[in-house]
């Protein structure tokens, strides 16, 4: 009788790296049309509409935001439930870890802890988030998206779901490029360093391009406060936060 | 007039050790402090010897060769583990923490038992050549060459010494006790790639294709990065999980 090798714990490794790359360049992308509001109302409302394929259709269909809403929220379940086998599992095993980083000092080690607590803050974040999107999706526009922002008080949860995404993608993409890569021995050192400045200069950059855009819709919704509710209508002057 | 530089006045090291003997009942783990004056391209295994031979002779601490190539000597430094011998108090503070390896079996003092674990090791992943038809083998005929490039790879891997560093320097290895470590995976890289191990793929993949082997590794690279023999572990250990993903 041939033996047959248990090939979980390989699919599970992939899966785990598969979901996360693919939650990574959605993340990446989501930062580029959500910041579609600093080029102005007009180029978000527009982007807003194309996810509805009003572009393609001739009218809007907020349902396709939704399934992308559910895609990504499968998504996330997949690589939750797959990197929870990673965390620690007991009270004594988080101790151990937590003492030998402390000890160790030791950058990489450290970042994966940053992981386990980002990715801890987004079940309940992104979950809030996704949920919203999910069940609303005619609601995001130029003033709906700031009005639930200020006036809906959601920052509370989109600053810290911003940290957390970008420390948990951009040290994410790391790992994962360190795990998977055939990087040549003779020159891995100097590629990781390589790796780690472009992560960092990736997280800090979505770091700062998503605090321009929330604050951007910040205003809009705190000018916008008293008319909540209001939709945005392209090429009408909207009173009296047109110039914004 | 012209006077001889005078050597600046030699540094007197704190070097507290966390000291317990697991076989004596009445033994509870504390740190005691030696004072130890330091002196040129003095390392750390020259200055335990020092407090060994002055101050206490019974301080236990590992050592063979003096040369960081036995692998005995490894000891966690001020939290970092490393070689005795091949670290030099100039590099390191006034005030030295010295503690022995985690996830060894303790023998006293700053002595552990890494012979054990690796034996331990060895025996489960089978880190030797498994050959077929051995009790037909010609002995004298020459063996079949190996490219250069190929013997090269293998004897980079064989460099390790087995001190244990890297699974003190492991966070996996800290949390699960029967995670091989990065020592065990570059073995099995090493038979992976010896074209004289007839094993295959996917009998490396029984060894080593589970959390407790190259599945459970978290790419934290502690190994790579505290390993004494700068061996190029992560990229051994993405070769490997790439290999035993396709393996199936």
């Amino acid at each position: 009788m041939t033996s047959h090798p248990n090939r979980g714990p390989a699919r599970a490794d992939v899966l785990q790296s598969l979901t996360g790359l693919l939650l990574v360049l959605f993340i990446w992308g989501h930062m580029f049309f959500e910041s579609s509001i600093l080029l102005g109302k007009e180029a978000m409302h527009w982007v807003s509409k194309m996810f509805e394929g009003e572009h393609l259709f001739g009218k809007p269909y907020p349902l396709l935001v939704s399934v992308v809403a559910a895609v990504i929220f499968v998504l996330i379940a997949v690589h939750a439930i797959l990197a929870l086998r990673k965390f620690p599992g007991s009270y004594r095993q988080y101790q151990q870890f937590n003492a030998h980083m402390g000890a160790l000092r030791h950058a990489d080690t450290t970042l994966w802890y940053v992981q386990v607590i980002t990715g801890f803050a987004m079940f309940f974040l992104a979950s809030a988030h996704l949920f919203v999107v999910f069940l609303q999706p005619d609601n995001i526009g130029p003033y709906a998206s700031s009005d639930r922002i200020w006036s809906g008080n959601f920052w509370i949860i989109y600053a810290p779901l911003l940290v957390s995404v970008h420390l948990h993608a951009g040290v994410g993409a790391y790992r994962l490029a360190m795990k998977w890569l055939p990087i040549p021995a003779a020159s891995s050192r100097q590629v990781r360093r390589k790796l780690k400045l472009v992560m960092w200069g990736i997280v800090v950059f979505f770091l700062c391009l998503g605090s321009a855009s929330l604050a951007t819709y910040m205003v809009i919704g705190r000018d916008h406060a008293p008319y909540a509710g209001e939709r945005y209508v392209p090429g009408k002057s909207q009173a009296p936060t047109g110039e914004h | 007039m012209n006077r001889i530089p005078l050597r600046p006045a030699a540094r007197t090291l704190q070097i507290q050790v966390l000291r317990h003997n697991p076989h004596d009942p009445a033994s509870e783990p504390h740190l005691q402090t030696f004072e130890v004056e330091e002196a040129d391209t003095m390392t750390l295994f020259i200055a335990l010897s020092e407090i060994r031979e002055r101050q206490d002779p019974s301080l236990q601490f590992d050592f063979v060769c003096r040369a960081g190539i036995c692998g005995s000597c490894g000891i966690i430094i001020n939290g970092r583990p490393g070689l005795a011998c091949r670290t030099l108090t100039k590099d390191l503070p006034d005030r030295i923490t010295l503690a022995p390896l985690p996830a060894f079996e303790l023998i006293g003092d700053l002595s552990v038992n890494t012979g054990k674990w690796m034996r331990g090791m060895s025996e489960r992943l089978e880190t030797w050549v498994h050959s077929r038809n051995l009790e037909n083998l010609d002995i004298d005929t020459v063996e079949q060459a190996m490219e250069p490039e190929l013997a090269e790879q293998l004897y980079e891997l064989e460099r390790c010494i087995e001190c244990g560093c890297c699974v003190a320097a492991c966070g996996t290895a800290q949390m699960r006790q029967d995670f091989v470590g990065a020592v065990g995976l570059n073995q099995i890289t090493r038979f992976q790639l010896d074209p004289r191990d007839e094993r295959t793929d996917a009998e490396f993949y029984e060894l080593v294709g589970d959390e407790s082997g190259v599945f459970g590794c978290m790419t934290l690279l502690g190994c790579e990065d505290m390993c004494p023999k700068e061996l190029p572990l992560a990229t051994q250990i993405a070769f490997l999980r790439r290999r035993m993903v396709c393996s199936g």
